[in-house]
């Protein structure tokens, strides 16, 4: 059961991340009053960015990226597999790490400046990470995902509240308005394209795969607050998952980008809210 | 059509224009216009772009830089003038300092006359800039498989 | 069980040979025979240890000349104090001085105790002579090269490396009569010894700067023995002995929070870090010893032994509270530093922050954390600070913008750096599992304060690590050329460290199973699984992956063709990476900083009010156990 969930895992969640994709750009456009693009655009970027040139900087980026791609891979795949949640998560922030070198490796500007904001996205959302790990163990008395799954009830139930700091800080992971501060994907700005900037063809689209991975396990977190031991959680989970996905989109449209100091200040006082408040209230009550 | 042709990123390059085409293609991107409907991207970052839109004739100063924003892109690329400037050197063509128009420094694909250029010529500019960059795709990856058997 | 004196008097000899050699090469040779010497000794004492079942050994009953010799030392090392103080003027010190000595004399006199043995040798005292012999003694040969590098340097300080060198060998022999002691008036006799001994190499090159630091370090570790004078005055006159284990077995109130308060101080722990700041002003290899691998050690050393009485006490929480509020501020303020000894030293105040709250909180999982983040972060940053001392030796700087594109221009050193900053904060790495068996320690012992803590610390842990390691990795080739000047004495003594680094990663469930689990047996009495072997095993093989996957990607990637452009610089590229055009139209040398955020986490901003709130947790904290103890 956990060989075929993670094998699901490594390979529809490109697919199932890619089509995400199509959808937001499409509702997103919606919103903007335009028709957008065919529901299946990301896939029709991905095919053209790997029939590209292979232009490169340096010789390390490309090595680098893959092994962004590997360890959100792995990370993800510790999650499907029902294994530690905290463990999981360490691993998406050493995933990042290894991102955040292969944009610095370029030494150009603009990428330099991307990765020194992904680090402070990085150690905005971090405390969250943590924290919501924490609050799992809390709720259910386990880090394995396996026995969160297995509970008599939701753990949205007794953790609300980081529900709402790990949405808020989904946004930066998602990379959405207001906390796309590291890379975007609109034009005319002052990063370029922050740390993708020198990643082209190939390259480029290693790391949108890696994206789609970080999404669907961003989404399966997400899933893990409603899916319990009765079968028709799962449905629920897969609604509450479009839902937020959905909330995010809007967020995404409706804001505009913030400073850094913005960013980190809000993240951490969310977190300390909303998810610290919650678990001290667990922790009170266990 | 094929990969490229439905999912083409533009780079905007104002190389000395007195801003009115920059403005015409700025609003290919309003909702009026709406270019993603193709898939079209204005990503403003020449490693991950496939058209060079330029705009404006070409002068001293940004000779070199239009030569190595061209450089940076990857393979297969086409690049489309924008406006009559950027087709000929326009109205400044005799200036002391304009070499004339983009095709002075680097192989231009598609011309899009104008002054300025109407967001319907644009996209049609692009649209038509797709079928050639259809054919440098087939043509790159034949020479990539040649290169490949080598 | 013979070896003991052998293993203190031998360190303590060559110190006392080493002045006495004027020729720079008979010292370097004296220092290798020495470094080598403790490392065998210390194999033979494991061996012999272990040959006679690993148990906890009693040993020397009668020692009566040598508790009057010790005495002698007590007094010598105050008149040296008093006389330093009186040279420099800084009179309150001789004050600390004088009063710890006094009380301890006048307790020695009035109430005198039979103690029943002197030395123990169990598995944490152990691991600690193995850590202090070879962390140590490689530190000594590392120093050989170092030093000679060191004062080509800096030609304006006088060359006293046959000082500093015998000062380290004597350090080596005090740390281990520390370890070993399980009497608190030879633990303390030992305790002085490396205060004075860590006063003597901060002052090293004399300048006014060194000399304030050493006087500033000097006083707080005063302080804190003057508590442990206290403690041990406190034991003999209530409880009528002065042995650790049955101090701690008693859970004797003041005796315990007095010798946890010596411990909070000889760990830098808030508000007393300022002095392991100023002590970066000496010479690396001290820094990497006594102020990062060992001697600051000493002080979680005596937190984990008293751990059993610290548990579910006020004392126990205010340990906890110290050590967790230390390791977030001085993570946040490590942040802001740009100069690379005062980052580690940052982080190493942060790390045995972590340790020091696993030790209060005493519960049998926070010690495994502890003594593993212990063993980890010895070597490891023991390893970085040699690496940034060598660098600082090639480059002339040790500011961490100069080292842009380090890899570049001093490769070997950048993957020696690389290991150890991987080694720090990295997943799977040992540091890393060692804070998340902390946090759910925390979690577990109902301390929420501390989750929160550690939650966001590892945030800010996170940033000044990454920010380092991107530094060294961004591919930047300047036109300044960078000679590699460090010596093969200092690459001997880095690669055993870098190999040491992974090997114990990779032995982790091992080092968890033999090395650590003892410890919580002699300590508690039973060891529970503090985590599975087959989640060790996995993290084992994560580890693994993390070196193979980015070799794999190398072998993969090497063959594809790939066309090299410039960077993105709007397009302006004066031809290669480095320079641009400017608005002028003149070539501009591109610069890359990293963030500092100085405004948000600089020293100035958050070091005052850290202080404050960490005294005024310890001195309101203090009050109440003492006064409810009394």
């Amino acid at each position: 059961m956990q060989v075929v969930s993670v094998v699901l895992y490594l390979i529809l969640a490109p697919f199932v991340g890619a089509l995400l994709d199509g959808f937001d750009r499409i509702i997103s456009a919606r919103m903007q009053g335009r028709k957008g693009p065919p529901l299946l655009q990301p896939f029709y970027d991905l095919a053209k960015l790997f029939s590209k040139q292979m232009l490169a900087v340096n010789s390390v980026q490309m090595l680098l990226n893959l092994s962004y791609l590997v360890f959100l891979a792995v990370a993800g795949a510790m999650l499907f597999a029902g294994a530690d949640i905290l463990m999981s998560l360490f691993i998406l922030s050493t995933a990042d790490m290894f991102l955040v070198m292969a944009a610095s490796s370029d030494s150009s500007p603009f990428s330099t400046l991307g990765a020194g904001r992904e680090m402070i996205q990085i150690m905005a959302y971090e405390p969250m990470t943590l924290l919501l790990a924490v609050g799992f163990y809390l709720a259910t008395g386990s880090f394995q995902v396996v026995d969160i799954i297995h509970m008599p009830y939701s753990t949205v139930l007794p953790m609300p509240g980081f529900l709402i700091g790990f949405f808020f800080v989904m946004a930066i992971k998602l990379r959405k308005s207001p906390f796309d501060l590291s890379t975007s994907h609109h034009a005319h700005q002052e990063l370029v394209k922050g740390l993708t900037t020198e990643m082209a063809g190939p390259t480029f689209a290693i790391m949108n795969i890696a994206e789609y991975y970080e999404m669907t396990l961003m989404l399966g977190i997400v899933a893990l607050f409603f899916i319990n031991e009765n079968w028709w959680s799962w449905p629920i989970a897969i609604v509450a998952c479009l839902f937020v996905f959905f909330l995010e989109i809007l967020w995404d449209n409706v804001s505009a980008r913030v400073k850094w100091r913005t960013l980190l200040d809000s993240c951490w006082v969310v977190t300390l809210l909303s998810g610290g408040l919650n678990g001290l209230i667990l922790m009170l009550i266990r | 059509m094929a990969k490229l042709a439905k999912s083409p990123w533009l780079l905007h390059y104002d190389a000395s224009s007195c801003n009115g085409c920059d403005i015409e293609v700025l609003d290919c991107t309003t909702p009026r216009y709406d270019i993603e409907r193709f898939g079209i991207i204005n990503t403003g970052d020449p490693f991950q772009a496939d058209i060079l839109l330029i705009t404006g004739g070409i002068n001293n100063q940004c000779e070199s830089v239009v030569r190595q924003l061209y450089s940076q892109m990857p393979d297969p690329k086409v690049v489309v003038a924008v406006g009559i400037c950027a087709c000929t050197g326009g109205v400044f063509k005799d200036c002391y300092n304009i070499k004339g128009g983009v095709d002075t420094v680097i192989p231009v694909d598609v011309y899009v006359p104008g002054c300025a250029a109407r967001p319907q010529a644009i996209i049609d500019g692009v649209v038509k800039a797709l079928e050639i960059l259809e054919q440098k795709r087939e043509a790159y990856s034949e020479k990539q498989e040649q290169k490949g058997r080598a | 069980m013979g070896v003991i004196p052998v293993l203190i008097l031998w360190p303590a000899l060559i110190a006392l040979l080493i002045p006495l050699l004027r020729n720079s090469k008979a010292r370097g040779i004296a220092v290798y025979v020495g470094a080598g010497g403790v490392m065998i000794l210390a194999l033979t004492l494991l061996i012999s240890w272990l040959r006679g079942g690993g148990q906890m050994v009693k040993l020397y009953q009668q020692t009566e000349g040598i508790d009057h010799l010790m005495l002698a030392g007590e007094l010598v090392l105050m008149v040296l104090i008093v006389y330093l103080s009186i040279r420099h003027r800084k009179y309150p010190v001789i004050l600390l001085s004088v009063g710890q000595t006094g009380l301890l004399i006048w307790s020695e006199t009035t109430q005198p105790v039979e103690a029943p043995y002197h030395m123990a040798v169990d598995c944490l005292a152990m691991l600690m002579c193995i850590i202090a012999a070879f962390v140590g003694g490689l530190i000594c040969i590392y120093a050989v090269g170092y030093m000679k590098g060191y004062h080509k340097h800096h030609t304006e300080y006088q060359d006293r490396s046959g000082f500093f060198f015998s000062m380290l060998f004597l350090f080596l022999a005090a740390m281990f009569g520390l370890v070993l002691s399980e009497n608190l008036v030879w633990m303390y006799f030992f305790w002085e010894i490396t205060s004075v001994v860590s006063f003597l190499l901060i002052g090293y090159t004399r300048t006014e700067e060194a000399v304030n630091n050493s006087f500033r370090a000097l006083w707080m570790n005063l302080l804190g023995g003057l508590g442990f004078a206290i403690g041990i005055a406190v034991a003999a006159g209530t409880l009528g002995t002065v042995q650790l284990g049955e101090v701690v077995a008693a859970g004797a109130v003041i005796p315990v929070v007095m010798l946890a308060f010596a411990g909070l101080t000889k760990s830098a722990q808030l508000p007393f870090s300022s002095w392991l700041l100023g002590a970066m002003v000496a010479p690396t290899p001290s820094s990497a010893l006594l102020h990062s691998a060992t001697m600051v050690k000493a002080g979680v050393y005596l937190l984990i032994r008293l751990s059993p009485a610290l548990c579910n006490t006020m004392t126990g929480m205010t340990v906890a509270f110290i050590g967790g509020f230390t390791f977030i501020a001085a993570s946040m303020m490590a942040i802001a530093q740009n100069d690379g000894k005062k980052v580690l030293a940052f982080s190493t105040i942060s790390n045995l922050g972590l340790i020091v709250a696993c030790a209060g909180i005493g519960a049998e999982e926070t010690i495994w954390a502890a003594i593993l983040l212990m063993i980890f972060h010895s070597v490891s940053k023991s390893m970085l600070f040699q690496a940034v001392g060598s660098i600082e030796n090639s480059l002339g700087s040790r500011d961490i913008e100069s080292m842009h594109g380090l890899l570049l221009r001093l490769p070997r050193l950048t993957y020696i750096m690389g290991i150890g900053i991987a080694g720090m904060y990295l997943a799977p790495f040992g540091m890393l599992i060692s804070k998340w068996v902390a946090l759910k320690a925390f979690v577990d012992a109902d301390n929420y304060l501390l989750v929160i803590f550690l939650a966001y610390g590892s945030a800010t842990t996170m940033l000044y690590w990454t920010k380092w390691l991107s530094k060294l990795v961004s591919l930047h080739h300047t036109k300044e050329p960078a000679h590699d000047a460090t010596l093969p004495d200092q690459y001997l003594s880095m690669y055993i460290h870098a190999a040491a680094t992974l090997l114990l990663c990779l032995l982790f469930p091992l080092v968890s199973t033999y090395v650590v689990d003892p410890m919580i047996v002699e300590l508690f009495g039973s060891a529970h699984e503090v985590l599975s072997m087959s989640v060790l095993t996995t993290m084992a093989i994560m580890l693994v992956s993390v070196i193979f996957v980015p070799s794999l990607m190398f072998l993969l990637t090497r063959a594809t063709h790939r066309d090299y452009v410039p960077i993105y610089m709007g397009g302006i590229n004066e031809g290669d990476n480095t320079y641009f055009t400017n608005s002028f139209g003149e070539p501009e040398h591109l610069y890359l900083s990293n963030w500092y955020l100085r405004f948000e986490f600089g020293m100035r901003r958050l070091m005052r009010p850290a202080v404050i709130v960490a005294a005024g947790v310890l001195i309101v904290m203090l009050c109440l156990i003492v006064g409810g103890a009394v």
